[in-house]
C-alpha cells in the first residue's frame, strides 16, 4: 500500500474526469453541473465533490456483466458511501501507467472483475472513510475514535455534531492514506448483498451512450478491412486504382503483409469500395485445411501415446482394464466464434507525438501497449477512451484492431480514422473457442461402482497460441479447467486420470466466455449420466454417491434439484437432466426441464441453476449473468458451429453461424448459495451447466445419447 | 439531396440513394443509436419504425424511404425514458452491454403497439431480434409489464 501512500497526497484534481483521461458518458458524469465542479481524490478509489457526489473509480472493463456496478459496491461499502450519490467512472489506462498501475490490473476476463480486485478496492475504500473521519476530528478537535460514518456523514457520536463527506473531501484529501485500514466483516454489510440498480441502464435505453462504433470526431475518415481469408496466408496483389474513384474513398492501404484496409469519408463507403478491391491471395500452406482432416487430426489424438497429465489419482487405466464392465464413449465439440454484437472496431489518431484511441477493450493495459507498438510510439504517448463495450465475452481480450486502427492512423496522420470491422470479417477472423473431442472410458465393478476414469482431451491448446510462456512443461493447464484438484468434484473415484493430447490447427483460438469449462463439462458431466444409466441408478443419486467428498459441490448440487422438485412428476412429456461443474471459483449445478416432440422437435421449458459464488455481491446481477450464461451457452449446444473449408471460415454472419433467439430461451430460475468464506465468479461459471442438463434431459426424453454438438445436425425424432 | 422525416425533423441528405437508411442515420445524420449488428437483417440491432412499422434499416436503401416518416430510439419518446418500454425495462433493468437494445426496445414498442396484451407466443415470433448476453427473459417479462402498465 505504499504506493497508494504517496499518491494520496495529490489532493485535488481539477475535474476528475480530465485528470484521469475519462470522457463525459452519461454514467460518469451525472446531469447536475455538481459533478462539473471541483472534486477530491480521497485516496485513489473516489473522488468526492461537494454535494456528496461520490465518483468511484474503475479499473475493469464494463461488457455487461455488471461489474461496474459491482466494483463501485465494494468501495461504496467500505468507505459508508450514500449510495444514492455514487457514480462511476473509468480510470484511464495511461493514468494507470503513469502512476505505476496504482489500479492494479485492467485485464477484464476469467470473471476476476470483482474477485480479483477485492482486497485492493475494499481497502481503497476503507482508507478513504478513515482519512474523511480524521479530517472532521481534527476539525472538531476530537479523538478520532469517537466519529462514525454511515451514508456519506461523519457523525461526532458523543455531541451528535455531524460533518457530511462533501464538505470533508478537501482536508481528508491532504491526509496520508492509511496503509492497512480495518476492513468490515460480512456482518456488517449494508451494500454488498444486496440487489441495488446498476449504475449504467439508463444511458442504453435511449441510444445515448456512446460504445467505441459510435464515436464521432471532428475531421474523421473511416476504414474496412480485409484479411486473407485462410488464416496464415497473405496479400499477394491488389488493384487499388479499380476503386479510387468510387464514392468518398481516400485512401487504399496494406496493413500487413496479409491484411489491406479502404478509407473513406464515411464507413459504408469504404466496405462498399473493400468488396468491389480486386485482391490476389496467396493462400499459402493452410489452403487445403478443412474441418474433415481437423477431425481426422484430433481423432488421432484420443488414442494417442502422449499427452499432457491434468490430474491423476491412483492407476486409472489398470482399474478400467481390471473392472467387471468398461464403458466408453467419444465426444466433440467445434470451433465457435464469439459474435459480439457490436463488430470490433477502434478509432485512432496519430500525429507524430501522440497516438490516441477510442475503443472497447477487455484489456486497458494491453491497448495501450498494442498501439504504442503499432505507432511506433513510447508507451507514455498513448491516449486511450475506454467505452464500454458492446459484448466481449473474451474476444476483446485480443487487441488485433486496435494494432490495425494505429496502423491505418499512422499512414493517415493527423486525422481520426475509424475502424469498423463488418460481421462477415469478425465471423471470419476470431479467436474461437478452441476445436476438442474428448475419449470417456470408466470401469464399473460388480456393485455399479466407479473404479476408476480415463478423460482424454484431444484438440487445441489456447495457450500454446496466445500465451506459450504460461505453458507448464509443456502442458496447458487452462484445458483442465474444472478437472484438477480442488476444482473437479467426483474426488470419490478412487482411480483417476484426465490428459490432454495438444493438437493445434492453424485457426486461432481464444478465450471464450467459459473457456474450456464448456466442452469439459459437456463430456465429464453426459458421461457421468451414461454411467448413471449404464448401473441402473438415478443420475442425482449416482452422482451425491461420487460427490461424497466435495462437500460444496454437493450443496449446490442439492440445492438446484431442491428448487427444481427433483424427483417429483413432471407434466407428460417433460424430461429432466441435471449436471454440476466447478470453475472460476464457484461452485455451479443446474436443472434443465426438456420435452421433445414426436418430430424432434427439441423445446427447453425450464431451467434452475445454482451457484456457490462463496459471497454474493449482488444478487439481480449474478441472477443476470445466470441467465445470460445459459443463452450464450444453449446457442452453443442448439446452433453455432464454425467449420472449416479450404483453410477458411465458412458462416460468415448470423445466417450461418446462429444463435439462440427469444423463442429458444426457457425461463431460468436462479438459486445463489452464498456459501460465504470465499470469492467466486460470476460470469462464467453457469455456462459450464448449460449443456450438459439440456443433453442429459434430452437422453431421458428420447434415449439418444448427442455426443457431437451443436445439436441443429441431431436428428431428436424417437428411434 | 433527398429530404428524410426522422423523428418529426426534415433532415437533407446528400448520399446515394442506394445506401442503407442504417448507415444514412448514423454517419450521415449524425445518430448512432441505431446499430449495426449483421447488415443482413438477421439481428435487428439497426431496427426502427418506418411510418409505424418495426423495420430493419440496414435493408431499407435511402432511395425507398420516400415521405416515411421514421422513428429511431432517439425519437421513441422525448426524455429517452418515458415511453413505457423504456420505464418497463428499466424496472427490470433489462441491459448487459445494451448494445442491441435500441433494437430490441423499438421491436418490443412495435409489438405492442399492434398487439398491447402479447402472449409468450406473440412475443416469440415478434422478437427476433439478437442479444448474445442473453437478456431474452428480462426482455419477456418486461414487455409483459409494460403490456400491464397501459397505453402503449
Amino acid at each position: 500500500m505504499g504506493k497508494i501512500s504517496r499518491l494520496g497526497r495529490r489532493g485535488f484534481l481539477a475535474s476528475v474526469s480530465a485528470a484521469a483521461g475519462g470522457f463525459s458518458l452519461g454514467w460518469t458524469i451525472p446531469t447536475a453541473a455538481s459533478a462539473q465542479t471541483t472534486g477530491a481524490e480521497v485516496g485513489i478509489w473516489a473522488v468526492i465533490h461537494p454535494d456528496d457526489t461520490t465518483v468511484i473509480r474503475i479499473a475493469r472493463s464494463e461488457m455487461g456483466q455488471g461489474t461496474l456496478t459491482g466494483l463501485a459496491q465494494m468501495v461504496a461499502e467500505e468507505l459508508d458511501a450514500d449510495w444514492s450519490k455514487v457514480k462511476a467512472e473509468y480510470i484511464s489506462p495511461e493514468a494507470n501507467f503513469s502512476r505505476n498501475r496504482a489500479w492494479g490490473d485492467m485485464s477484464t476476463g476469467g470473471s476476476r472483475g470483482i474477485r480479483a480486485s477485492v482486497p485492493y478496492v475494499q481497502k481503497g475504500g476503507a482508507a478513504a472513510r478513515l482519512m474523511l473521519i480524521e479530517a472532521a476530528a481534527k476539525q472538531w478537535g476530537v479523538p478520532a475514535a469517537e466519529c462514525a460514518t454511515a451514508d456519506s456523514v461523519v457523525t461526532h457520536t458523543p455531541s451528535g455534531r455531524k460533518l457530511r463527506y462533501g464538505e470533508l473531501a478537501a482536508a481528508a484529501a491532504q491526509l496520508p492514506v492509511p496503509a492497512d485500514p480495518p476492513l468490515k466483516t460480512p456482518a456488517q454489510w449494508k451494500l454488498v448483498g444486496k440487489g441495488v440498480k446498476r449504475l449504467d441502464t439508463v444511458e442504453k435505453l435511449s441510444g445515448k451512450l456512446v460504445y467505441a462504433i459510435d464515436v464521432q470526431l471532428p475531421d474523421m475518415l473511416n476504414a474496412a478491412v480485409a484479411q486473407c481469408p485462410v488464416f496464415g496466408g497473405t496479400v499477394k496483389s491488389f488493384d487499388a486504382d479499380k476503386i479510387k474513384s468510387m464514392p468518398g474513398v481516400r485512401h487504399v492501404l496494406k496493413l500487413d503483409d496479409s491484411t489491406l484496409a479502404v478509407v473513406a469519408d464515411k464507413w459504408f463507403q469504404a466496405k462498399t469500395a473493400l468488396a468491389a478491391l480486386p485482391i490476389v491471395w496467396d493462400e499459402g500452406a493452410n489452403a487445403h485445411v478443412n474441418s474433415k482432416s481437423i477431425n481426422a487430426f484430433l481423432a488421432e489424438g484420443l488414442d494417442a501415446k502422449e499427452a499432457g497429465v491434468g490430474h491423476k489419482v491412483g492407476d486409472a487405466p489398470a482399474a478400467i482394464a481390471g473392472a467387471a464392465k468398461k464403458i466408453e464413449a467419444t465426444y466433440a465439440t467445434p470451433f465457435l466464434n464469439h459474435a459480439t454484437m457490436e463488430p470490433m472496431n477502434c478509432t485512432a489518431k496519430f500525429t507524430g507525438e501522440q497516438v490516441e484511441i477510442w475503443v472497447g477493450t477487455q484489456n486497458g493495459d494491453a491497448a495501450l501497449a498494442v498501439a504504442a507498438e503499432a505507432a511506433g510510439l513510447k508507451l507514455s504517448q498513448v491516449k486511450v477512451n475506454k467505452h464500454h463495450l458492446g459484448g466481449g465475452f473474451g474476444r476483446r481480450g485480443q487487441q488485433d484492431y486496435v494494432r490495425q486502427a494505429v496502423q491505418i492512423a499512422k499512414q493517415v496522420p493527423g486525422r481520426p480514422i475509424k475502424l469498423i470491422w463488418s460481421r462477415e470479417e469478425d465471423m471470419q477472423h476470431g479467436f474461437y473457442r478452441p476445436i476438442t473431442q474428448a475419449k470417456m472410458t470408466a470401469g464399473l465393478d460388480a456393485q455399479g461402482n466407479v473404479t476408476g476414469l480415463h478423460m482424454r482431451i484431444s484438440g487445441q491448446s489456447i495457450l500454446a497460441y496466445l500465451l506459450p510462456s504460461r505453458m507448464e512443461n509443456g502442458v496447458d493447464m487452462v484445458q483442465f479447467q474444472g478437472l484438477i484438484p480442488g476444482e473437479f468434484g467426483y474426488m470419490a473415484i478412487p482411480n483417476l486420470l484426465v490428459d490432454h493430447a495438444m493438437r493445434n490447427t492453424h485457426v486461432p483460438v481464444g478465450f471464450w466466455r467459459g473457456v474450456n469449462v464448456n466442452q469439459n463439462a459437456v463430456y465429464l458431466e453426459c458421461f457421468i449420466d451414461e454411467l448413471a444409466h449404464a448401473t441402473g441408478k438415478d443420475p442425482l443419486e449416482f452422482r451425491r454417491t461420487l460427490l461424497a467428498k466435495n462437500p460444496k459441490q454437493l450443496a449446490v448440487l442439492n440445492a438446484a434439484c431442491a428448487k427444481a422438485d427433483y424427483g417429483k412428476p413432471l407434466p407428460a412429456g417433460v424430461f429432466r437432466g441435471i449436471c454440476q461443474y466447478t470453475g472460476f471459483g464457484s461452485y455451479t449445478a443446474s436443472v434443465a426441464e426438456v420435452s421433445v416432440s414426436a418430430k424432434g422437435e427439441l423445446k427447453v421449458h425450464r431451467i434452475v441453476a445454482a451457484t456457490d459464488c462463496g459471497y454474493a455481491v449482488n444478487p439481480d446481477q449474478i441472477a443476470a449473468q445466470v441467465e445470460g450464461s445459459f443463452a450464450y451457452g444453449l446457442s452453443a449446444a442448439l446452433y453455432s458451429e464454425n467449420t472449416i473449408e479450404n483453410g477458411r471460415v465458412v458462416e460468415s454472419n448470423f445466417d450461418t453461424y446462429e444463435v439462440a433467439r427469444m423463442a429458444d430461451m426457457p425461463k431460468v430460475e436462479t438459486v445463489i448459495v452464498a456459501s460465504g468464506g470465499f470469492w467466486g465468479g460470476v460470469g462464467e461459471p453457469t455456462i459450464a451447466v448449460a449443456a450438459p442438463a439440456v443433453l442429459n434431459a434430452i437422453f431421458a426424453a428420447t434415449g439418444k445419447r448427442v455426443r457431437s454438438l451443436p445439436l441443429k445436425h441431431v436428428d431428436l425424432k424417437k428411434a | 439531396m433527398i429530404s428524410l422525416d426522422i423523428n418529426g425533423h426534415v433532415h437533407q441528405v446528400d448520399a446515394d440513394p442506394t445506401t442503407p437508411l442504417l448507415w444514412v442515420l448514423r454517419e450521415w445524420v449524425g445518430m448512432t443509436g441505431t446499430k449495426y449488428g449483421c447488415g443482413v437483417a438477421q439481428c435487428g440491432a439497426c431496427s426502427v419504425h418506418v411510418d409505424g412499422v418495426v423495420t430493419r434499416s440496414c435493408q431499407l436503401q435511402l432511395g425507398d424511404v420516400g415521405t416515411a416518416k421514421i422513428t429511431t430510439i432517439e425519437g421513441l419518446s422525448p426524455d429517452g425514458l418515458s415511453h413505457p418500454v423504456q420505464k418497463a425495462w428499466l424496472d427490470f433493468e433489462v441491459p448487459q452491454c445494451g448494445y442491441c437494445q435500441s433494437g430490441q426496445i423499438m421491436a418490443a414498442a412495435a409489438l405492442l403497439k399492434e398487439n398491447p396484451r402479447p402472449t409468450d407466443a406473440d412475443i416469440d415470433a415478434a422478437i427476433t431480434n439478437i442479444c448474445r448476453c442473453g437478456t431474452y427473459p428480462r426482455i419477456r417479462a418486461a414487455i409483459h409489464a409494460a403490456a400491464q402498465g397501459g397505453k402503449v
